[in-house]
């Protein structure tokens, strides 16, 4: 069998298998819907509840987005601070480590009770948590230059400018992107968390609070068809910055060439 | 500023300027509190004239990467002065002179096609578009790479990229052309090939070379003068003319004249690796 195939088939056919399991094993057991809905109950929540949970997604799809964004935008301009000179470097590096290693539970009820805005506050969460891959990788990525290469920009007597804008950038690329595919991950476990955290709801009840609320009601099978989109939006994200990489990278970059037939 | 004005003096008065000229220049590395004093280079006068296909080979170890970096402005010597067509290196430009410096490694830039990178040159130093794209073609012309414009350069062989390198180097037109081994990293065949190209550029465009080489039969073929090396110190051991007339080509290679020349040269080196052998020894007795 060929390999493209394969890659498709064998997640697929796993797939297909565990939920028949999960299927059968709920059915056979005779599961209540309160424990354990199967996949059927799930995928009819889906259905019935499609405006609540729509509506819910967008929310939270709103803050994930805006806090991607947000850390690509900071965290970039931090990288390119750093790059700038050592000691800036030496001297805010810990404090962006500080910033890494502190849960986001943590400090979500701090930056709720500043933020008047419950929104802005989720996305501020959500963007503490995915910044620092992107400051980290775009760092790494604008120091990473080939030296033959600076030394020949050099003998040209290369500006600045014109250093950072056609050799470090160009050759941080692939580092940036690497960091922005772990961002997007983080970003919605963020906003999930910072989410959970805030228990914002009424109007502006995202998936974490749908989730929240139904366990409250036991009504599982809604709390799983909520998961349930959290876990394609993950994905669909996933997904979306590879793309953008290949897209950027796929003509010259190693990671991303497709073996030669 | 006082040596500036003995160069000067010298450019009036004796008609050809040299290329490059240096007189007692050295250079050492380290030698401050936290480290020994490591000496690359012994001190040295060299004269690279106008026109000259100069050559460097010696052991690994002998300076002459760094001699290399020195006449390309890279390395400052520690003691000594050099000057370019009789000035500091800074006026270089001013005067209207080109240096490139060809590497050991393609050094391309993978992100863009292959004209971007020839035209890198002319692009940093501002030239229309128009005109760095018809220079950038004319160069790849030369090099026997036109068609290849639009190609990313991974997918180009080692050979090739070499060849999109030296493009690059003579996008500019230089009067002066540094290569660092640069074809060190490829086949005989391949190699062979563009040392016979490089010479018909060269004499075309009648530049001054200098070239630094492991290959004893690749300096021999190229050079009008080579400069054997030894190391520890890494000094300068020997000049030797190379007196074949241009045009060289394979008959050169199998030539008597050949074959006598490169004996000379193995037996040189010999001697310089035979010295450095010594010198180690000398070293770790004390």
């Amino acid at each position: 069998m060929n390999t493209r195939l394969s890659r498709i088939l064998l997640p697929l056919a796993i797939g297909v298998l565990v939920v028949s399991a999960w299927h059968g094993l709920v059915t056979v057991y005779e599961i209540p819907r309160y424990i354990m809905p199967g996949p059927s109950d799930v995928a009819q929540t889906l259905a019935q509840d499609w405006e609540l949970l729509a509506h819910s997604l967008l929310i939270t799809l709103r803050v994930t987005v805006m806090a991607l964004l947000l850390a690509v935008i900071a965290g970039t301009l931090i990288a390119f601070l750093f790059v700038q000179s050592r000691w800036v470097e030496m001297s805010l590096f810990p404090y962006a480590v500080l910033l890494q290693v502190t849960p986001i539970v943590a400090i979500a009820p701090l930056v709720i009770i500043w933020v008047k805005d419950a929104s802005i506050a989720l996305v501020l969460c959500a963007t503490i948590v995915a910044i620092f891959p992107v400051i980290s990788n775009t760092t790494l990525g604008l120091r990473s230059v080939d030296p033959g290469l600076l030394d020949l920009f050099r003998m040209n007597k290369a500006s600045r400018l014109q250093i950072l804008l056609r050799l470090r950038i160009p050759g941080a690329l692939p580092y940036f992107f690497g960091g922005l595919r772990i961002a997007s991950g983080m970003a919605l476990i963020g906003a999930v968390v910072a989410e959970f955290v805030a228990g914002t709801g009424g109007s502006g009840a995202g998936l974490a609070y749908l989730i929240l609320q139904s366990g409250l009601q036991l009504n599982v099978p809604r709390l799983f068809a909520a998961l349930f989109l959290i876990t394609l939006t993950g994905v669909a994200l996933f997904v979306i910055m590879v793309a953008l990489s290949r897209l950027a990278l796929g003509k010259w970059h190693e990671s991303e060439l497709l073996p030669e037939a | 500023m006082n040596a500036d004005r003995t160069a000067h003096d010298e450019a009036t008065q004796s008609a050809p300027v040299p290329v490059f000229r240096a007189r007692g220049a050295g250079k050492q590395f380290g030698g401050d509190r936290k480290s020994t004093p490591m000496r690359a280079l012994e001190p040295f006068d060299l004269d690279v004239h106008r026109g000259e296909f100069v050559t460097l080979i010696g052991p690994s170890g002998c300076g002459k990467s760094t001699l290399l970096r020195m006449l390309a402005g890279l390395t400052t010597p520690s003691e000594g002065t050099l000057h370019w067509w009789g000035g500091e290196f800074a006026t270089i430009g001013a005067a209207g002179r080109r240096l490139v410096f060809v590497f050991q490694h393609p050094t391309l830039m993978p992100w863009t096609r292959v004209l971007a990178n020839v035209r890198l040159p002319l692009d940093l130093a501002g030239t229309a578009r128009g005109e760095a794209n018809t220079a950038a073609t004319r160069a790849l012309d030369q090099v026997g790479l036109r068609g290849f414009e639009n190609h990313y350069p991974r997918a180009m062989s080692g050979g090739m990229q070499m060849r999109v390198s030296i493009a690059r180097a003579l996008v500019t037109e230089p009067d002066l052309l540094l290569m660092d081994e640069p074809f060190g990293a490829l086949d005989e065949i391949s190699r062979n090939k563009l040392d016979g190209e490089l010479l018909e550029w060269w004499r075309a465009q009648g530049q001054t070379i200098v070239f630094v080489t492991h290959s004893i039969y690749e300096a021999v073929f190229l050079s009008t003068r080579v400069l054997v090396m030894s190391a520890r110190p890494g000094r300068i051991l020997r000049e030797v003319p190379i007196d074949e007339p241009y045009p060289r080509d394979d008959a050169f290679r199998g030539s008597e004249r050949f074959s006598a020349c490169c004996r000379e040269l193995f037996a040189l080196l010999g001697e310089a690796s035979h010295g450095a052998q010594a010198n180690a020894r000398q070293g770790a007795q004390t």
